[in-house]
């Protein structure tokens, strides 16, 4: 057997020099070693799994119905708790987070919205600016600014009821409710998927725009590949709960694994050409 | 004598009994509200708790409601003759249909809104008095309703253990064979259920969310 050894550095390297490490990436959040499980069920829903998250990325984990996608959006802001290793955001275990404080920093955007029904338009968008105790003008001028981001117009909807919009318009409120305390880190799990085919595309092509112009950090969980290359600016394709892929959108086709394979034949047409 | 000429001659000891009849509903309703609401948001979070609280409470609606009465006479402290034993049934007997609606209207709240509410960084309290509580309001009203009307008529038949109300008229004119008499304390019940249902239902409807 034989192994490299790596090359001995010269000792003279200039003081004031970056460390290398961050000269290549700024993890905002990483995984390091999680695996979680949950009893009753013998193999884990993810699985000894390793991967960081840079700042300003949108990375989408594309994966089957129980690949573990879910479950990894969950752990970051520690709605779940990994069974062994750590969950790291901005440099800090999320079991050293104050699970409140974290979340209130995280944007969080579902399927069918989950608006409070109960709550106007503005009150939904204002909820976490609300918790976080701001006053009421600031509240306010926040809403108003953020139901223009999302392209509704302020004096139309913000007093409205959630039952009152139509299913595109309460996505919308959803993604700026996330907004609100205007977090650096969005996760959204399935936000389009429940919309109709147009306006599903309506709202994913207003989206990455929307997500070019913020510069957040997104984590976008789908199982529709169509919508992963449209919005991601890398994917990570997850199967049993373990990364099988991980790649920039234009490269992610080329790679040779089954499960990409899977995938990718989802774009073909029923007449075997590509859509 | 015809039921008619009854009524308008016993008017105001109709009326006394009438009010009689609303206070023993009104302070059974109450104890039972303060009581079955919070234990139904206790339960929420604690099955075995609730398998048997929903129980017992089942028991004590299965209870024919004479026998009821019955059993509590001998009881002491909370026994005896007089509307206090009246009271204790009836709190007994509504407590199901609320401790039930309240648990109901609390755990049927739509997952994805107590999921957003979790995610966004609410606290458990914040979550139970800001979204569970105000969502589930309807549904508990409903129950309070139900309650209300089984009270109002289970009521009727305290008179048979001395706590007074209508009850009255009708166990006196049952033993006088006077339909007048019977009647007498049936209509304003029988009235008085349903001014209850039908107010309780307005304000319910008026606080369903959707």
């Amino acid at each position: 057997m034989h192994y490299d050894r790596p090359p001995i550095r010269p000792v003279n390297r200039p003081r004031d020099e970056a460390p290398i490490s961050s000269a290549i990436a700024d993890p905002i959040i990483e995984f390091r070693g999680v695996t979680y499980s949950v009893k009753g069920r013998s193999a884990p829903l993810i699985a000894e799994l390793s991967m960081s998250v840079n700042s300003g990325e949108t990375l989408v984990l594309l994966g089957r119905s129980g690949s573990g996608k879910t479950t990894l959006l969950r752990l970051i802001n520690r709605m779940l708790i990994p069974s062994a290793g750590q969950v790291v955001v901005k440099g800090k275990s999320t079991m050293e987070w104050d699970a409140i404080r974290l979340r209130r920093h995280i944007g969080y955007v579902i399927q069918e919205a989950g608006l409070f029904p109960h709550f106007t338009v503005a009150e939904n968008v204002g909820l976490v600016p609300k918790l976080d105790k701001w006053d009421s003008a600031r509240i306010a001028k926040r809403t108003d600014e953020l139901l223009r981001i999302v392209g509704l117009e302020p004096k139309e909807f913000a007093q409205r009821r959630p039952a009152q919009l139509s299913g595109g318009q309460r996505q919308r409120v959803g993604v700026a409710r996330a907004l609100g305390a205007d977090p650096s880190i969005l996760l959204m799990d399935e936000p389009f998927g429940a919309l109709d085919p147009v306006t599903r595309s309506e709202l994913q092509h207003e989206f990455s725009e929307l997500a070019c112009r913020l510069g957040k950090t997104i984590v976008f969980v789908t199982h529709d590949l169509r919508e992963a290359l449209l919005l991601a600016s890398r994917i990570v394709l997850l199967q049993n709960g373990r990364i099988v892929a991980s790649a920039k959108p234009q490269d992610f086709l080329r790679i040779e694994h089954a499960e990409v394979k899977a995938f990718s034949d989802t774009l073909q047409t029923v007449a075997g050409e590509p859509a | 004598m015809t039921p008619w000429t009854f009524m308008v001659t016993h008017r105001s000891e109709i009326w006394s009994a009438t009010l009689d009849h609303v206070a023993l509903v009104l302070i059974a309703m109450s104890i039972a509200i303060v009581i079955a609401v919070p234990l139904g948001m206790f339960i929420v979070q604690r099955p075995a708790l609730r398998t048997f609280s929903l129980g017992l409470a089942s028991v004590f609606q299965t209870i024919p409601s004479l026998a009821l009465f019955g059993f509590l006479i001998p009881i002491p402290f909370i026994g005896g003759i007089g509307p206090r034993t009246a009271i204790v049934a009836l709190v007994l007997y509504a407590l199901l249909p609320i401790l039930r609606n309240t648990y109901v209207g609390l755990t049927s709240i739509d997952p994805a809104v107590l999921e957003a509410a979790e995610a966004m960084g609410m606290t458990n309290t914040q979550i139970l008095t800001g979204v569970r509580l105000p969502l589930a309001l309807g549904i508990i009203l409903a129950g309070i309703r139900t309650a209300t009307v089984i009270t109002i008529g289970v009521a009727t038949i305290a008179a048979a253990i001395g706590a007074g109300g209508l009850g009255t008229f009708i166990f006196r004119g049952v033993a006088m064979v006077s339909d007048g008499v019977i009647l007498a304390g049936a209509i304003p019940a029988a009235l008085l259920a349903i001014l209850a249902d039908l107010l309780l239902a307005l304000i319910e409807r008026r606080l369903r969310v959707q």
